[in-house]
């Protein structure tokens, strides 16, 4: 199987860069998202659709971004 | 110095030689899901947090362990194994690491990696494919590769090494503790006195592949590190520095580097060990 519909590109997300990657393998949107610096992959998911798999990894990335502090330097 | 360009194959290759008689292509990754969501056709997939570790005290994976790892995945000493894994192959080098310190002749990473192989719509497979076992035999383990704890205080305190903090500049300077989405891991923030931050990715393009020679040695002298003294890396656990240790070993040529797998999860829990910030 080859896959289809890849997507990668970078936003924010609660205040933190991220990269959300997409791709559908055979019926199954996977997708993952990783923090930009440095690039861990940290929240996944898949769909049905595109969508469906994208909102379901951000969800889960808010609850996990939500626990990462700041310190003053 | 002695640069070994040929431990890097690109994925043309991969997609010509993955299922080759004396050749096994294995996926290292990250997000240890990511093999079952695809994986190059014939690959095996190994898991770090289990079998490339001791699982119950830390270390790297026991020679014994390694054996069978290799053997189930069809692997003897001269298998030519190609690894490959996502976020620009951090845990494919880490893998490299270790079947480097334990002596495996022919290992290869594949160029851009798992990113780069999607990127460019290859074909992807969820079979788990089956291999003959074959025999493996670890070596001696190479201590020339890693460093522990009491060589890099004796770093620290004679300079006798550089320091390489290969982590994000935000976690180099003490902002954050861990990597964003990432639970922390430490009692402290900072770095190890001394160190010079060259975060790990700068070793890659963006499409994950290694930068060229000039390019990565231009990247290290500007902070001084010229491979003509002893270099230790270092991150959080260990992986990232695997693919800072491998540019330098392997890409650049350098004689004496070492990863310090403790990294800052055992720095930063020490009681009483220095820290710097910014």
């Amino acid at each position: 199987m080859k896959p289809e519909d890849y997507s990668r590109r970078e936003q924010e997300l609660a205040g933190w860069p991220i990269t959300i990657e997409t791709y559908k393998l055979g019926d199954v949107y996977h997708c993952t998202i990783a923090n930009a610096d440095p690039g861990a992959r940290f929240a996944r998911a898949d769909g049905t659709t595109k969508e469906e798999a994208e909102s379901r990894a951000i969800e889960k990335a808010t609850k996990y971004l939500a626990q990462t502090r700041k310190f003053e330097v | 110095m002695k640069v070994m360009a040929d431990v890097l194959v690109t994925t043309d290759w991969v997609a010509q030689h993955a299922t080759d008689a004396g050749v096994r292509v294995v996926e290292v990754d990250v997000d240890t899901t990511a093999y079952d969501q695809g994986h190059v056709p014939g690959s095996a997939g190994w898991n770090w947090t289990t079998e490339l570790c001791d699982t119950v005290v830390r270390d790297i994976v026991p020679a014994k362990k390694l054996e069978e790892l290799l053997g189930k995945s069809g692997i003897d000493n001269k298998t030519t194994i190609v690894l490959y894994g996502d976020n620009n192959n951090w845990f494919a080098a880490w893998a490299f690491w270790q079947l480097k310190v334990y002596g495996h002749g022919d290992v290869r990473i594949m160029d851009g990696g798992r990113k780069k192989w999607l990127a460019e719509a290859r074909d992807l497979s969820t079979d788990k494919p089956s291999f003959t076992a074959a025999t493996y035999k670890a070596g001696t383990p190479d201590l020339s590769l890693r460093a522990f704890l009491p060589e890099v205080q004796q770093a620290v305190a004679g300079k006798k090494a550089a320091l390489v903090d290969v982590r994000s500049p935000a976690e180099f300077t003490g902002e954050i503790l861990s990597p964003p989405g990432l639970p922390e891991t430490c009692q402290r923030g900072g770095h190890i006195p001394g160190a010079k931050s060259i975060p790990w990715g700068k070793n890659c393009n963006d499409d994950g592949t290694f930068k060229s020679f000039d390019e990565l040695k231009a990247l290290y002298a500007e902070k001084g590190i010229m491979g003509d003294q002893p270099v230790i890396a270092y991150c959080r656990i260990g992986e990232r520095s695997s693919l800072t240790w491998f540019a330098m070993k392997y890409l650049l040529g350098f004689d004496n580097v070492k990863n310090y797998d403790g990294s800052w999860t055992e720095w930063g829990n020490l009681v009483g060990a220095a820290v710097e910030k910014p």
